[in-house]
């Protein structure tokens, strides 16, 4: 006979089972500055004047670039760029807590984070109009940006495992967005980090959106800090528009990864532009939302913690406006004397040494490009770079 | 309708949602934004939220629920916003979606289509502009369509939906919206499976796919030499016999492709000419292909291209060899 249940009792069983749940987790959101703009007193970091300008000074970076290298992309001078508008208190924050030493394995949107660790602005632009040279980030220790989503996670945790078997004082540090938490990349380089214990810190700036997707409909997690957990690493929620959190929460995470203890930080932000100069946002989301984020600008809560501490009188506003806005010049009129490349540069560093083959495809289309000088009416003219 | 390839991609699902309600699309941002492209644009609004979803950003999981759903009775459409993204769901047509139905001996099976755009020329970031057909045409039960032109991305495209077996379509975006042709409204099918002949000739065969169709049609006719000019149309499977057919005519052969030549398509179209039609050959069959390494990024990507003129010059040197 066939013992085999063929359906199951609708009667519940009456059996304790113990379940946890995401309600079971508080995950407090840090904050220093309030947007209301009251201040949490004892966590203000330890920092002098010179450094809370510095801040504030990366920050205007930031909006200063992505304001221009916007325009300068609707007059065809650079290709399809990523904005950080709305996201310089976490892009600057973060990027203050570092140490030259660490190694950042950015996403696209960190300008100011970028030119802190020591990348030059022109090769950021340059990046942008597509010149591979830019990717070499010479001199700054930082990993070329990964543009297919969340595949540098495991990357990170690689790197971060060979430093510590290196015995460096120094953690990787991963920039990624909330979309990138749902890739299978991001799962494995998490819990690869948390079984190694790697020096790593993996910052997700979730700024509500992959593309068009809220983050509501991205995961069912009520929180990205919460992951964390499932792969036995530490978590930290912080309000993504406060630099001052951004820069105690960081700095807190780097302390860990140091120990052995990598962490996962969610900094709690807002895409006010459009995810790339090729996206239109007004079809997905609404102005009333967008409204309500630029309430809650970031530049204007730490102006309003300078103020409140009195530290804003000391700061010469324009002069640092005048300040980053003539780097930004200078950086475009370097990227434009940027000297023109070669067609070697296709085949360029893909092997330590050319093999045959490719030094053969390249001789052949070097001749074909002298043979049939028309080829260049088919070479459109890209931005200049 | 006149219509570009976007458009009767498009045109091509509105048919099938109302055909048969067990066809689904989802994918990144292809519902609410109508994808980054519009190929899905209006479909929410039409078929509603339950049949046209916006995924999370997980290559890995759109296409390896796609294989769940469909040996579950439904008709899936997964969009890959990118080739240069399915790269990590290649797992999935590998290890399930290609070997289901051979598996379990025709018990469960997987009618599914993995659209994605494909191809460089459209100034786009790194990973945005790959052609790795020929890694897919590798994958034994799996099939591989690209159409050339709006006609044939609608009808192919209802094809794949109405496909048995799980079908890559790789649409090629750089001329998405350079072209525009009639398409006929309402329903029809072209096969998957067939060659289209686009030109007939009699002194060399010119065989391209996707959108270096398009810079081989312009070379023919730039050079102005009497070509027979096949459109492969898939890839996978490869209509061998239209292919042989011509070559037995002209005994002349050049193919051309924007992937890179090692390991390429065309090496496994040579190939079946050396096996089958040797004897008829009158010269080396000659390819002009993308260089063996990534596509530039945008300010070097249109040198990266076969062009007419490097087009025109291997058949020049086909036909007086
Ligand atoms: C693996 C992969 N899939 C799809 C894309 C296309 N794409 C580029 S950015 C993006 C959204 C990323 O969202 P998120 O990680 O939240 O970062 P954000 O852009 O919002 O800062 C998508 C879908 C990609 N680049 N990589």
């Amino acid at each position: 006979m066939d013992n085999s249940p063929q359906s199951i009792s609708s009667t519940p069983i009456d059996v304790a089972v113990d379940s946890v749940s995401q309600s079971d987790v508080e995950i407090e959101t840090h904050r220093v500055i309030h947007p209301d703009g009251s201040i949490v007193a004892d966590r203000v970091p330890d920092l002098d004047d010179d450094e809370f300008r510095d801040l504030y000074r990366w920050m205007l970076l930031q909006r200063v670039y992505d304001d221009r290298a916007t325009k300068l992309q609707r007059r065809g001078r650079l290709g399809t760029i990523a904005s950080g508008r709305g996201q310089e208190a976490s892009i600057a924050g973060s990027g203050y807590a570092l140490s030259r030493d660490d190694w950042v394995f950015p996403y696209g949107r960190e300008a100011s984070m970028l030119v802190m660790h020591g990348l030059s602005m022109r090769d950021l632009l340059l990046y942008w109009r597509g010149v591979e040279d830019a990717a070499r980030t010479e001199g700054a220790n930082i990993f070329p940006l990964s543009i297919s989503v969340g595949s540098h996670v495991p990357m990170a945790a690689g790197k971060a495992w060979g430093m510590q078997l290196a015995d460096e004082d120094s953690i990787t540090f991963a920039n990624l967005g909330d979309g990138a938490t749902s890739t299978g990349a991001f799962h494995e380089g998490m819990n690869f980090a948390g079984v190694l214990g790697v020096p790593a810190v993996f910052f997700c700036l979730n700024n509500q959106y992959a593309i068009s997707l809220p983050f509501d409909d991205q995961t069912n997690a009520k929180t990205v800090a919460q992951k964390a957990l499932g792969y036995g690493i530490e978590g930290i929620r912080v309000d993504g528009n406060d630099v001052l959190a951004v820069y105690n929460a960081v700095s807190t995470a780097r302390q860990r990864a140091l120990n052995g203890d990598p962490v996962l930080v969610e900094a709690v932000t807002y895409r006010r532009g459009a995810h790339t100069t090729s996206d239109d946002p007004t079809r997905y989301r609404s102005d009333e939302e967008v409204e309500e984020w630029k309430e809650r600008d970031p530049l204007n809560r730490y102006q309003t913690f300078l103020e409140e501490t009195d530290r804003w009188d000391a700061i010469d506003e324009d002069a640092i406006r005048e300040e980053v806005e003539r780097e930004f010049s200078e950086a475009v009129d370097a990227a434009d004397a940027f000297e023109e490349r070669g067609i070697e540069d296709i085949f360029a560093y893909l092997y330590a040494e050319l093999p045959p083959e490719l030094e053969h495809q390249l001789e052949e289309f070097r001749e074909l490009l002298e043979e049939r000088p028309e080829m260049y009416e088919y070479i459109e003219q890209r931005p200049k770079g | 309708m006149n219509a570009t390839i976007i458009q009767a991609v498009n045109d091509a699902m509105h048919e099938e949602m109302a055909n048969d309600d067990r066809t689904l699309v989802f994918g990144q941002d292809v519902a609410e934004s109508g994808g980054v492209f519009r190929a899905t644009e209006g479909l929410k609004d039409e078929f509603g939220a339950e049949r046209v979803l916006d995924t999370p950003l997980s290559e890995i999981a759109i296409v390896g629920s796609a294989i769940g759903l469909a040996t579950h009775g439904f008709r899936p459409i997964a969009e890959i916003q990118f080739s240069g993204f399915l790269p990590p769901a290649f797992d999935q047509l590998v290890t399930n979606a290609s070997r289901i139905r051979w598996r379990t001996r025709g018990e469960l099976t997987a009618p599914m289509v993995v659209r994605t755009p494909y191809g460089a020329g459209v100034r786009a970031l790194e990973h945005h502009s790959e052609s790795l057909e020929g890694a897919y045409s590798h994958v034994p039960g799996l099939k591989v369509a690209i159409p050339s032109t709006p006609h044939d991305a609608k009808g192919m495209l209802i094809s794949a939906i109405r496909d048995p077996d799980p079908v890559l379509f790789m649409e090629p975006k750089r001329v998405y919206r350079s072209l525009r042709e009639d398409v006929p409204e309402g329903t029809y099918t072209e096969p998957l499976g067939e060659a289209a002949i686009r030109r007939e000739g009699e002194a060399v065969t010119v065989i391209s796919w996707g959108a270096m169709m398009h810079n081989t049609l312009e070379a023919v006719e730039n050079l102005g030499v009497d070509a027979d000019v096949i459109d492969l149309r898939s890839i996978s499977p490869l209509d061998r016999e239209t292919i042989l057919e011509s070559i037995r005519k002209t005994g002349r052969c050049v193919v051309v492709h924007e992937a890179a030549k090692t390991g390429g398509f065309g090496g496994e179209i040579i190939a079946t000419i050396n096996d089958e039609a040797l004897m008829f050959l009158e010269a080396p069959v000659n390819r002009v292909t993308g260089f063996d390494a990534p596509v530039p990024l945008l300010s070097m990507e249109d040198y990266y291209l076969p062009h007419p003129p490097r087009i025109e010059e291997a058949i020049a040197e086909t036909v007086s060899y």
